[in-house]
């Protein structure tokens, strides 16, 4: 049985943060997650919005830490070579009489420090957003949003943090907590085998509640709050130059039009309370609804631009987060509630995390070395043909295209392999293999073939996102 | 920077005829790029019979049809083929940059023919509401993977359209020993060709539902049934499958020239760019093979002539 200082309970944002942060003092620190992948839960199915800090109140935690995650996460993403785009953010108006609701949240906003708010005019959006739609009288403009790419965020921290000495155990779901006081410790019993810890770390996401309840801490419940999104296709990139929100509702920050890492625009998410934590099914309603949406703010946007689409759950527990020591139970934190801006804030949670774990008396010492720095990722789709023509020199695989709606060579997918995907899915999060307009009808086979080679795996045993998801039945020979 | 009288991008059926009849026209400095392997393209998984019964009055498969072509091609040594090589840039200069396993080539051609071929509409384009499972995979790929491959995708099939492409795998399926439960449809009738119906469904007591489609796609993992929804009346009835097949449409695949600044213009494979010619599936979507090879001749004529008058 594994004996650890800090077990950290889930592989999303919030966990790959908390361990790359804790990544840096002397404690041994292992990270479990339940699906095939790191990120398969809540983090995948994120708008990659790094939030300025407006639409949220004042005096909540999850606004204070979303300003200051949104500055440590541009000295992160350089320091991980994940790439960050300030693209900025413009809230928009349609109406005369709505700007007195434009001016409450800009002032919510800079009492949250939320820096350089401007509102701009309408000759400023004719100059600057010239897609917006004609009918915006105004917006307020958040210089500071940008954007990011939540999944290869966390492979990337992850990948860190496994570097500084994190251990990553994938496929294992907890089934129950033995807290043994006597020991001060911890026994985190899961599908495969116990682990042994001083401290645990809850953040499991949508399942928070019921690892939570493990321990006997049972005052929240976490509700899915379901968000349909739609992808356009790559040669509507330069539809808008900002990330375009209406005015908030109660529930959410509206339908957007959001600018992606990867190029291509998104449309939602749409905001639906639900039961079921597996219902990820998309619907006529959501298209509608999110189609609606997001013409009002740009009206050349059609369903026709649309090539694909997901739905994503919110872990919403309350309004705010629940980021606590439990003093009842000394040792375990909980970590749960992380909704939007819960990408933003992460590397703000994984600091706060840290603090809890000192004043619960976790011994802080930093290492005597510390990588903070990750070899930026080659994306051949991100470069100039300058530059690819010199990488295929260097290594001929780059010049051997798998994915011909995103340019992803096979040297790509093969570095993706030997970085821990090992699904297709993940393959597609890491490299964009798949991902593109004709969604896998190229490249599916191609890459299968690169996973059985370096995987040393039947074809039979590919699958999409982890056991139960094989591609296909039967390998026929002769 | 290379330089080349004619590049042929796409070695399939049309680009093959294009390539063939330029030089027949008189060109000889061309360039054939083919991204694949092997020349042929797509009817190397078109293991079907029913090719060629009015260009070459016989019924040939697939394969037996590129055959003829690629057996001609390589006796040409005024055309040079370049295999597994992947365009990836086009100019309004007629700078195309593509790449190949350990080099990336410029190259400068005075005609250009663009023979790119189409792809599927994906499940994507007609919105299926509901989860996103494996096993939902449009018709081409489960060829490419039954014929090509060898791999059998799925054990029951729902197929979605019953365009031509999905009623070839109709019949594929159930010969390989998988149940195929429906094909639905969404219009009144086939857009595939009546031959088709009779000889891929009819023949093996495949239900063909018009006016239907599928309401919602279950599965967590793998696809587990789908809802089907009759269009007029609303009535519901649910299969249950492992796959569900995509044959919903063909789009020509025109981001090369779409990239240079370039619209498909004016007569059969004419462009806005004189001298960038686009035949095939690229240009237009065929139901016959038989008519893209004529059509395709064609275009390697007209950038013969185009090469003519530069003189």
């Amino acid at each position: 049985m594994g004996t650890y200082d800090v077990l950290i309970i889930g592989g999303g944002i919030t966990g790959g943060a908390i361990a790359r942060e804790l990544s840096r003092y002397q404690l041994k620190i292992a990270l479990i997650e339940k699906e095939e992948e790191l990120a398969f839960g809540v983090s995948k199915s994120n708008s990659g919005i790094i939030h300025p800090g407006t639409q949220n109140p004042p005096d909540s935690l999850k606004g204070r830490l979303c300003v200051q995650g949104n500055q440590l996460t541009r000295e992160l993403a350089k320091e991980l070579g994940v790439d960050f785009k300030a693209v900025g953010e413009l809230i928009v108006i349609f109406k005369e009489e709505e700007m007195a609701e434009l001016l409450r949240i800009k002032k919510e906003a800079e009492a949250l420090r939320v820096p350089r708010l401007k509102i701009v005019d309408r000759a400023w959006l004719d100059k600057n957003e010239p897609n917006l739609s004609k009918k915006a009288v105004a917006a307020l403009y958040a210089p500071t949003a940008g954007i990011i790419s939540p999944y290869r965020m966390v492979y990337d921290l992850s990948e860190n943090a496994l570097k500084n000495g994190v251990e990553i155990f994938h496929l294992r779901k907890v089934i129950k907590i033995n807290v043994m006081s006597s020991e001060k410790t911890f026994e985190v019993v899961t599908s495969k085998e116990a682990f042994r810890s001083r401290f645990v770390i809850n953040a499991a996401g949508l399942f928070a509640d019921e690892i939570s309840k493990m321990v006997g801490v049972d005052d929240f419940v976490i509700k899915p709050r379901k968000g349909e999104e739609f992808l356009l296709d790559k040669k509507r990139e330069h539809i808008t130059n900002h990330l375009l929100f209406p005015l908030p509702s109660p529930i959410s920050k509206g339908i957007l039009v959001i600018k992606t890492s990867d190029g291509n625009p998104m449309i939602g998410p749409t905001a639906e309370d639900i039961e079921d934590k597996a219902d990820l099914a998309t619907s006529d309603e959501g298209l509608k609804k999110v189609l609606e949406g997001a013409v009002k703010l740009v009206p050349t946007i059609s369903d026709n631009d649309i090539i694909a689409y997901f739905a994503g759950l919110r872990p919403v527990a309350g309004d705010d987060f629940i980021i606590r020591h439990e003093d009842k139970i000394p040792g375990f934190i909980n970590v749960a509630g992380i909704q939007s801006p819960g990408l933003t804030a992460a590397p703000a949670i994984a600091l706060m995390v840290r603090d809890l774990l000192k004043k619960s008396g976790l011994k802080l010492n930093k290492k005597l070395i510390f990588h903070p720095h990750r070899r930026r990722t080659t994306h051949l789709f991100a470069l100039p043909f300058s530059r690819t023509k010199k990488l295929i020199q260097k290594d001929p695989a780059f010049g051997e295209i798998i994915c011909r709606c995103e340019m992803v060579s096979a040297k790509e997918v093969r570095d993706a392999i030997g970085r821990g995907a090992t699904t297709l899915d993940g393959i597609k999060f890491r490299t964009r293999a798949q991902a593109g307009r004709c969604h896998g009808g190229f490249c599916t086979t191609r890459i299968m073939k690169i996973m059985a080679e370096e995987l040393k795996i039947p074809l039979t045993e590919i699958t999409k996102r982890g056991r139960g998801s094989e591609i296909i039945k039967e390998e026929r020979h002769g | 920077m290379d330089k080349r009288d004619l590049v042929v991008v796409g070695a399939g059926p049309a680009g093959m005829a294009a390539a063939i009849s330029a030089f027949e026209s008189g060109v000889k400095d061309i360039l054939l790029l083919e991204r694949d392997q092997y020349l042929g393209g797509i009817l190397n998984q078109c293991i079907h019979p029913g090719f060629g019964l009015h260009y070459f009055k016989e019924d040939l498969t697939g394969p037996e049809y590129a055959d003829r072509f690629m057996k001609k091609i390589q006796t040409l040594p005024e055309i040079e083929i370049s295999l597994r090589s992947f365009a990836v840039n086009l100019t309004k200069g007629k700078v195309l940059i593509y790449l190949k396993p350990g080099e990336m080539r410029q190259v400068k051609a005075k005609a250009l023919i663009m023979a790119t071929g189409c792809r599927e509409r994906t499940r994507e384009m007609v919105h299926i509401p509901g989860t996103r499972p494996a096993g939902i995979y449009s018709a081409g790929l489960a060829q490419k993977m039954i014929n090509l491959e060898g791999l059998l995708p799925g054990k029951e099939i729902v197929i979605v359209g019953s365009g031509d492409i999905g009623l070839i795998m109709a019949r594929r399926f159930t010969l390989e020993g998988a149940k195929v439960k429906a094909v639905i449809e969404i219009q009144k009738e086939t857009s595939g060709l009546i031959r088709n119906v009779v000889q891929c469904l009819e023949d093996f007591d495949i239900p063909l539902y018009f006016r239907h489609k599928i309401s919602k796609l279950y599965g967590k993992d793998r696809v587990e049934k789908v809802e089907v929804t009759a269009v007029d009346t609303g009535s519901r009835f649910e299969l249950t499958c492992d796959t569900v097949l995509i044959s919903v449409g063909l789009i020509p695949e025109n981001e090369l020239i779409e990239m240079a600044g370039v619209k498909i213009a004016g007569e059969v494979n004419k462009t806005s760019l004189p001298g960038l010619f686009v035949c095939g599936n690229s240009y237009k979507v065929y139901d016959l093979v038989d008519w893209v090879t004529r059509d395709s001749a064609k275009a390697g004529e007209a950038a013969a002539e185009y090469l003519r008058d530069l003189k």
